[in-house]
């Protein structure tokens, strides 16, 4: 067999292009093919069948298809680090000059692969078999999966950054088609001349579908197939409603006729070609009106022994590549097959000069207009026969037939003849492709006579037509998508004329025979017939599961992998279902269906991503005083979308060091901290006070204006759930403030109660957190570096006292103040516009110089807080904490009658004495910060498991005005355990602590109050 | 992903919107007369039918109003979309609702 440059081309016809021929290499050897081609059909052109290794068993395996279904030519394309694509097939990959490829999953090469010894002990790897050695024990399953996985290997990931772009669009149209065969192009055709707006996508780079794999001297109507084809794509070009959308595939359907497409923009170009004005690839997200279906049809394999070898294809593909791209899939072709559609590739192979030397036809008597037509052409048809054995491991050399048996579950007694051949076509059958109408939720139905599920009752706004929906034959397809397109325009509430049907000669076809696994010579143990190649699963492997008890197909699907390939099973499917119901003797609708899920083929992560990877994934937010933040020394933590400073860096130290001469200098003389984070919301109207009384647990009626009061708030369960300090601004007008990360959730969950529950109350609430900006400052000289750069306020501790507001100027801006305390110090929150943020805070850093004002990041604040047990709502509570677990009962009104959550206080599992309360934690060591969330325990020796936990660390710190470690807790029934003494339980110890208080820095509050 | 109709703003992708579970859950009038499992009952308890389910939602990234509508829970179709405080309007699962968007 010669494998030369393109000796397997024909000399003429085909779609390519001549007179464009194309270099490319696969595996490091240089090819030639032309323009026009795939890389599929340019290795078969130069006779190179071989392509793969298979995923369990390292089979070597050949090119089956010429389309999407491929389940076993997955190539990586391009050996670019950054560019290099995986699992791409080669019968998509169209070719372009320079063109890379690689086999995957061969080692050390193609040809010579050491996990091919895999094969020769395939009895010992039964379905099942890495669940059930591999389990256990569990701490080894890493180091398994690893080497299963070198083994399996499917393609290299790229290992830089992609450099390309991608681009995401949203469309709306009256009418989708999806696929440009006959029948979505008469469907297309029919919707674009009732001027309804249309797109019409198909994952090829050319429209036609199977016309394109026709041979040339098919006619449609009075016209050749492709000056009818050429036709209708002239008039849908012309239209201004029509967007035709080669190269695009329809991956997923989603509720509310949704749609996913992903177009192929350059992939098709030699990098060098690719144009930068325009995207690699684009995401098209589609909601259509109306959906028309027109997907096709994929051939199904029959199972025999050794039918996955190189050289074995699918008829229907075998006849696309004589038709299509003018490559003979060998020069001396066999045929098996259950059905008539086989019988055209005999025909149109011997027409084309390669010789057929046997049709092995399982039917004991076929007959029919193209089993005529290849009697009379002389090919010999051997009715009754099976192929038992392939022989040839890298290639087809020959193939052994016998007689089956009458029932063909069994050969007949005879000898068998060996018919030479370096290729055999093999055809079960056609399966519609019905995944994105299973996608849709449309409900399956079952048709015996084509043994294949097709389109029963839809969900959707939706048609199917054409061979997706069972429909037979070239003529009847193009009819079908006339009266689709008919249907979709009429519900659409327009007209159109329907056209006429061409008619077309398509000769009858008698039925098929099902035999779902066909019988071989020799031990079962040696069989190999696949029925999945993708997952490389046998049809014994199917019995397997079965006679361990599974019976779901879902289950058997699972535990043979079949049909989990990145193929998802597109040729396997069916065979999978007849060989599951024939061994359980159960029709095929009683075993089921498995669910289609979208992908319909894989999407490139880059293309979901979009233009949204890096900087731009997730809005940013930051406030006015950000720049001044990050040019001193500012390191930055997340909260929510917020950047806020965690610390501020001098020099060379530590964040434990700056973190230390933060907190210090907070409260020896002054420190600023950017509070603009705080969520903020404007509450006004005539009912505001009563909407607070309702919303928070303590009573809001008689708050003076300018007077401020910490507030929670519960859910209707009695839990936590936000905090804050809100003050009066007026009778009818409220600030509130929530917690940084709970701005937005609050604003949503205040305006369900206003316009769900109490639409009577007059209150209008707006978020303000970006319109202020909150400088806090803390610490004793706060009011003195005020009282210098403000004016219009008195800063006396008697006008001005803690817990109350002010407006007036700091630093010449108007600004309202507060003085409320986080931290326990003298402080007050300084409020300007957000427009004068920086300037503020400039000239507070500015003149504070004289009191050695520190910024100070959050770190610096928790420890302030933690210092002095404030809560932190998310740290302290969790959405199990009542504010009595907290000890904050002093905040919940015993007179108002209800508040939202107040009746849950009173539940018996509220009012338990032992649910965990906030108590303070001090350990032997003082240096010993504990770790926040670790689990406490009352034994210092654990006892065996399962060890009672009493509660969790919380908030641990190392405090610099202690001079000690400090942490909070909560623990079952602390309060009453104060002075006694657990045990922190970490992995190789426990820590023995001490149960304090929560307050642990001047509890009496003379500092804030002074 | 659905596409809703927003009773104030139109048809809009379901991403600029928020569910917020079961509608007409009226709070009772005097919590404190409720017994603890007549009160989990209204905090607690959701009906997950299969069919016919009336949802709240806001349009959180559009005009924030809250409204309702009636899904069927196993298509996904929209049967009825409604106002607060306008009364529920009675909707017949076999009726073809929003299988077409855009209308």
């Amino acid at each position: 067999m010669s494998a030369g440059a393109q000796s397997f081309r024909l000399p003429a016809g085909g779609r390519i292009d001549r007179s464009s021929p194309v270099g490319f290499t696969f595996d490091g050897r240089a090819y030639r093919g032309y323009a026009g081609d795939t890389l599929a059909s340019a290795l078969l052109a130069n006779g190179v069948h071989r392509v793969g290794r298979s995923f369990k068993y390292h089979r070597q395996r050949g090119i089956l298809t010429a389309g999407a279904e491929e389940p076993n030519a997955l190539v990586q394309v391009g050996l670019d680090r950054a560019r290099t694509d995986p699992n791409r097939r080669a019968t998509q990959v169209e070719l372009y000059e320079g063109l890379e490829a690689q086999s995957q999953n061969r080692f050390p090469s193609l040809a010579f692969d050491l996990s091919g010894l895999t094969d020769r002990v395939s009895p010992l790897l039964p379905a099942g078999f890495y669940y059930k050695t591999f389990k256990w024990p569990a701490a080894l399953w890493m180091t398994y999966e690893r080497a299963i996985r070198h083994a399996a290997g499917q393609g290299r990931a790229p290992g830089r950054p992609d450099p390309d772009r991608y681009e995401h669009v949203h469309a709306h149209c009256d009418i989708l088609v999806a696929g440009a065969g006959p029948a979505g192009l008469a469907a297309a055709l029919v919707a674009a001349r009732s001027g309804a707006r249309v797109i019409v996508a198909d994952e090829q780079a050319e429209f036609g579908g199977s016309l394109l794999s026709e041979p040339d001297g098919r006619q449609v109507g009075n016209r050749p197939a492709t000056i009818w084809l050429a036709d209708i794509l002239a008039e849908l070009s012309t239209m201004p409603e029509v967007r035709l959308l080669p190269r695009t595939t329809v991956f997923g359907y989603y509720d509310h006729n949704f749609l996913g497409l992903v177009e192929r923009v350059t992939d098709h170009l030699a990098p060098a070609d690719r144009p930068g004005s325009l995207p690699r690839q684009r995401l098209w997200k589609v909601r259509a009106r109306r959906v028309l279906l027109a997907t096709g049809a994929v051939e199904r394999p029959l199972v025999f022994p050794d039918n996955d070898r190189p050289g074995i294809l699918l008829a229907g593909s075998a006849r696309s590549y004589l038709h299509r791209y003018a490559v003979a899939v060998g020069r001396r072709v066999a045929v098996l097959t259950n059905n008539d559609s086989a019988y055209r590739t005999a025909i149109d192979l011997a027409d084309a000069g390669v010789e057929v030397p046997a049709i092995v036809d399982i039917r004991v008597d076929p007959t029919g207009p193209l089993v005529d037509r290849a009697r009379r052409l002389g090919l010999t048809v051997m009715a009754g026969h099976t192929v038992t054995a392939v022989a040839g491991k890298g290639r087809v050399a020959g193939i052994a037939v016998e007689r089956l048996s009458p029932d063909g579950r069994t050969l007949a007694p005879g000898v068998h003849s060996r018919v030479d051949c370096d290729g055999l076509c093999v055809s079960g059958g056609w399966t519609p492709l019905v995944s994105l109408f299973s996608q849709s939720r449309g409900r399956l139905a079952f048709d015996g006579a084509q043994a294949a599920y097709v389109p029963g009752t839809s969900v959707q706004a939706e048609h199917s037509a054409g061979a997706c929906r069972g429909t037979q034959g070239l003529g009847a397809c193009i009819a079908d998508g006339h009266a689709a397109g008919m249907a979709a325009v009429d519900q659409l509430g327009l007209t159109v004329r329907r056209p006429a049907d061409p008619a077309v000669d398509d000769p009858e076809e008698g039925p098929a025979r099902r035999l779902w696994s066909l019988p071989g010579k020799g031990s079962s143990g040696r069989r190999k017939a696949f029925v999945d190649y993708q997952s490389d699963v046998m049809d014994k492997d199917l019995k397997l599961a079965l006679r361990e008890g599974y019976r779901a197909i879902e289950h058997v699907k699972r535990y043979t992998t079949a049909g989990m390939g990145v193929d998802q099973g597109k040729i396997g499917n069916m065979n999978v279902l007849g060989i599951v119901a024939e061994a359980t003797g159960a029709p095929i609708p009683e075993v089921g269906v498995t669910t289609f899920r979208p992908p319909y083929s894989g999407v490139a992560m880059g293309t979901l991503a979009g233009r949204a990877p890096g900087r731009f994934l997730a809005p940013v937010r930051t406030t006015p005083m950000h720049d001044w933040h990050a040019a001193n020394g500012a390191v930055f933590e997340n909260v929510g979308q917020w950047k806020r400073p965690w610390y501020y860096r001098r020099g060379g130290e530590t964040m434990r060091e700056a973190v230390n001469r933060e907190v210090a200098a907070a409260r020896a003389s002054l420190g600023m901290l950017d509070a603009t984070t705080l969520g903020k919301i404007d509450v006004r109207g005539p009912d505001a006070a009563e909407f607070l009384n309702r919303v928070y647990t303590n009573a809001w009626s008689k708050l003076g204006v300018g007077r401020c009061r910490y507030g929670l708030m519960l859910g209707e369960d009695g839990m936590i759930k936000d905090d804050g300090v809100t003050t009066r601004l007026a009778e009818d007008h409220f600030h509130m403030t929530t917690t940084t990360g709970g701005a937005a959730a609050v604003l949503a969950w205040l305006e369900f109660w206003l316009q769900t529950e109490w639409p009577d109350l007059k209150v209008f609430l707006t978020s303000v957190t970006e319109q202020w900006a909150v400088i806090s400052l803390c610490g004793p000289s706060s009011r003195q570096l005020l009282w210098e750069i403000s004016d219009g306020i008195d800063l006396s501790a008697e006008a001005f006292p803690h817990m109350a507001m002010r407006e007036g100027r700091v630093a010449d801006i108007p600004a309202r103040v507060f003085r409320i305390s986080f931290t326990g110090e003298l402080s007050y929150e300084v409020n300007v516009p957000a427009a004068y943020g920086a300037a503020a805070w400039e000239a507070i850093w500015t003149r504070g110089r004289a009191f050695d004002v520190t910024p100070y990041g959050t770190e610096a604040m928790h420890v302030l807080r933690a210092e002095k047990g404030f809560i932190i709502v998310g740290q302290e509570t969790d959405g199990t904490v009542t504010p009595g677990d907290l000890g904050m009962d002093w905040i919940v009104s015993k007179q108002k009658p209800d508040f939202i959550g107040r009746r849950s206080l009173f539940r018996a599992d509220t009012v338990r004495e032992d649910r965990k309360q906030l108590v303070g934690l001090l350990t032997e060591s003082p240096v010993e910060v504990l770790e926040e969330g670790a689990q406490i325990i009352e034994e210092e020796v654990p006892p065996a498991p399962p060890v009672a936990m009493v509660g969790h660390v919380t908030s641990a710190y190392h405090s610099p005005n202690l001079g000690r470690s400090i942490a909070l807790a909560l623990v079952k029934g602390g309060r009453a355990r104060e002075g006694q003494k657990l045990y922190v339980s970490m992995p190789d110890r426990t820590i023995p602590v001490t149960i304090t208080s929560p307050v642990f820095y001047d509890p009496e509050g003379a500092r804030q109050n002074g | 992903m659905m596409q809703i109709p927003c009773p104030w703003c139109g048809p809009r992708e379901q991403q600029e919107f928020r569910c917020g579970g079961e509608a007409h859950i009226v709070r009772p009038a005097d919590p404190a007369a409720l017994d603890d499992a007549g009160w989990a009952d209204y905090v607690f308890m959701r009906r997950n039918p299969r069919g016919i389910h009336r949802d709240m939602w806001n349009h959180v990234h559009g005009c924030r109003r809250w409204f309702y509508l009636a899904r069927d829970t196993v298509t996904d179709q929209i049967l009825a979309v409604y106002k607060v405080g306008e009364p529920p309007p009675e909707v017949d699962a076999d009726a073809p609702g929003t299988a077409e968007p855009g209308r």
